[in-house]
């Protein structure tokens, strides 16, 4: 069932779509512009030697440099992580929190509340419970026998980022979870339960099916925030180490570009990124939404 | 209307006349905690020994984030007069020499008497071109030290007063800490700096060739040397017994030192300021371990930090602010004052010599320690370290370093892969900068 409005005037439509048009042209398409023009360009930190044009250059440079593909690897691997353990964790969550009745704004509201820290906020906190000699987990760890330490582990390091990454964006996807569980219609349930539904057969062929327009958003939405937003949770905890083994895709276009002031580098990165996650969301778009029921 | 007419133009120039009395002069850091006092203090004790400039100190965050944020500002037109840039950022800002005025020449234009020579020379030889001509003004040196726990020490029944001298030493040393109970006995900061670019020139031996990148842009890096791979294989087996705990990178483990978790720390000789006010037990600066074996040991140490450059694009009136706020600075009395507070380097001869007589060292052992490891003669291949994309570098070192304490890499493949990485990083800076 689509929604359709009709305008019965030419102008009104542009006109009310043009402040959000102006904000993605201004915030997005410029900017994307600029990184697409730098990206071409090769040019000294303070930019008082005119930029030389080096057309393809930068990129086989990226291309050339094994810690660039490596970094494929360990972003795909990170975002994986997080998107799925960020939407099973959610999900879980959500479910139960629908079927509490008494206190339930309490645990809805605990729950959300992680969605309104900084991602760099985020980071610090997971380290400062982790790292010796303040961290207050990794002392418990390290008494059962664990030896934690995030700083030559990759495992470790990684599990950490992916801990702190995944922690922000449960609260994101359980308040859009909980929203979707509770516009699914009573009557169909208890239609199931009065056919004799487990619970677990009533979750798989209603709930689920019912939930997947917005299982689907959250998808796109969490492979996003996983490519992007988590890079101030990286340079918070690890800067990418040990090693490069925590150095995600975007880390990487943030240290070249801001402290090594390599900006023809960084850009043609960004561009790389970019067409990443276009192409992501598109296969996303193409495939996966034909199993969406709307 | 005559009355209204006298009376408005008396307030007129009365308002006047205060607009054209001071000429700002922006100053941007990254001195933050006791150093950002210490800043403060510099400026308002400028400010008020004159009337016609006032410097104005602002805090921009770690020396790489102000760089980032004075080269945003640069580009927009808005750049400060004075910018505060670390030791690795000398090449970049050498190589962009439309961007800046040489101190040499803001001096000289503004009638200021400034002798070069006046300054230690291991310091003010690092900012110099090869010409001669000072480039950025030596603010805050440190060098490498060795700051060790002297509870500690007497605790593993070592003599606290008699600091480890030579690496074999520190690896005795350690043992005897991990057997008394101490789960860090030695960690090191900025590891790059100390175990790498510092051991070489303590060691008479090249971190790169062209006298480190001093003489030209076409050096290509050489720290995969035997006495290299030697030395980092010693910490490699140090930290597989335990007795080298690796705590990060950057200073991360100076807080380490401070808290007491680990008892020896090579580090910069700036930690001292932190130590004195923070650490809850006796500590003691010791110099730059080496190896007895080596010729031409102990040299000298390399210089960290940092240094004041000046942005171009100003009017010549500000830059007169500026070479009086450098020659204030220099003053004997102001530098020893600063060098006795902050445990960076003494900026003169004079404010040494200044230091010595005051018997300031003999009050407070160990604070002489990093100006004996700078005031020696130096040699071409101890001159200091001048590479491009230096900060790439160091990464690139913090990260192969990191495999080989990880026990992934041995010392010899990780060396190679640091030098084979870090000559890319200089030939695009050579490509980059070709003039």
């Amino acid at each position: 069932m689509e929604k359709r409005v009709l305008f019965r005037s030419a102008w009104l439509p542009w006109l009310l779509i043009a402040p959000q048009m102006t904000i993605i042209l201004v915030f997005f398409f410029w900017p994307a512009g600029q990184a697409l023009h730098q990206s071409v360009l090769q040019q000294d930190a303070f930019g008082t030697t005119a930029a030389v044009f080096v057309g393809l250059e930068n990129f086989r440079q990226l291309f050339s440099d094994p810690t660039y593909l490596a970094s494929f690897k360990t972003t795909a691997v990170f975002s994986l992580l997080v998107a799925s353990l960020g939407l099973l964790i959610a999900l879980l969550l959500a479910v139960m929190a629908n079927r509490v009745v008494r206190g339930a704004p309490v645990y809805k509201t605990l729950l959300i509340w992680p969605y309104a820290v900084a991602p760099v906020v985020a980071g610090v906190l997971w380290l400062m419970m982790f790292a010796s000699p303040y961290g207050v987990v990794a002392y418990a760890l390290q008494q059962m026998g664990l030896p934690w330490d995030h700083l030559l582990n990759a495992n470790h390091a990684m599990a950490l980022i992916v801990m702190a990454a995944v922690w922000k964006q449960i609260s994101y996807n359980f308040l859009f979870f909980l929203a979707g569980l509770q516009s699914i219609p009573h009557s169909m349930i208890e239609a199931a339960t009065i056919d004799g539904a487990t619970p677990w057969k009533r979750f798989w062929s209603i709930v689920f099916p019912l939930l997947s327009p917005t299982t689907f958003f959250l998808l796109v939405i969490n492979v996003v925030y996983a490519f992007f937003d988590t890079f101030a949770i990286v340079d918070a905890v690890t800067h990418g180490g040990p090693g490069k083994e925590t150095a995600i895709l975007v880390y990487k276009v943030y240290y070249d570009g801001f402290k090594a002031q390599d900006m023809g580098g960084s850009a043609a990165q960004s561009v790389v990124l970019m067409i990443i996650v276009i192409a992501l969301t598109v296969v996303q778009f193409k495939y996966v939404e034909k199993k969406v029921n709307y | 209307m005559t009355k209204l007419h006298i009376g408005t133009l008396a307030l007129a120039s009365a308002l006047a006349l205060p607009a054209q009395a001071q000429t700002e002069v922006q100053w941007w850091h990254s001195m933050g905690g006791a150093l950002g006092e210490w800043v403060n203090d510099l400026a308002k004790d400028f400010n008020a020994s004159q009337k016609d400039y006032k410097i104005v100190p602002t805090f921009k965050g770690s020396y790489d984030e102000s760089m980032t944020a004075a080269i945003a500002a640069f580009r927009a037109g808005n750049a400060p007069h004075i910018l505060q840039v670390f030791e690795v950022g000398t090449a970049t800002m050498m190589a962009s020499k439309n961007a800046i005025v040489p101190v040499g020449e803001v001096m000289k234009k503004a009638g200021v008497t400034f002798d070069p020579n006046a300054y230690v020379p291991a310091v003010a030889g690092y900012y110099t071109a090869p010409n001669g001509q000072m480039l950025s003004f030596p603010f805050n040196s440190s060098t490498t030290v060795f700051h060790y726990n002297k509870d500690a020490f007497k605790a593993a029944g070592l003599d606290p007063e008699k600091p480890p001298t030579t690496w074999p030493e520190v690896a005795l040393a350690a043992a005897k800490l991990k057997t008394s109970g101490h789960k860090c006995p030695f960690t090191t900061s900025w590891v790059s700096w100390t175990q790498l670019e510092s051991f070489s020139a303590w060691h008479n031996t090249e971190f790169a060739t062209k006298g480190n990148g001093m003489r030209g842009i076409d050096a290509r890096l050489t720290f995969n040397s035997p006495l290299h791979v030697r030395h980092i294989e010693n910490l490699a087996n140090m930290a597989k017994n335990g007795l080298f705990v690796y705590k990060g990178r950057g200073n991360a483990a100076d807080a380490t030192f401070v808290s007491g978790e680990c008892a020896m720390v090579t580090g910069s000789s700036a930690l001292y300021g932190n130590v004195k006010r923070n650490a809850k037990f006796a500590s003691g600066i010791g110099a730059l371990p080496y190896y007895p074996d080596v010729p031409g040991t102990p040299q000298n140490t390399v210089i960290g930090g940092a240094s004041l450059w000046v942005m171009s694009g100003k009017k010549e009136a500000d830059y007169k602010g500026v070479a009086q706020f450098f020659a204030f600075l220099s003053r004997p009395e102001e530098a020893a004052k600063s060098h006795q507070r902050t445990g960076y380097l003494p900026l003169t001869k004079a404010s040494y010599e200044l230091t010595e007589k005051s018997n300031f060292y003999k009050h407070n052992p160990g604070t002489d320690v990093s100006v004996t490891q700078m005031i020696r003669k130096t040699t071409d291949k101890s001159r200091g370290i001048r590479l491009g994309n230096f900060v790439q570098i160091r990464t690139i070192n913090d990260e192969e370093l990191e495999q080989v304490w990880a026990g992934k890499k041995s010392a010899k493949e990780a060396l190679d892969t640091a030098v084979k990485r870090g000559n890319e990083q200089l030939e695009r800076f050579e490509k980059a900068n070709k003039s």
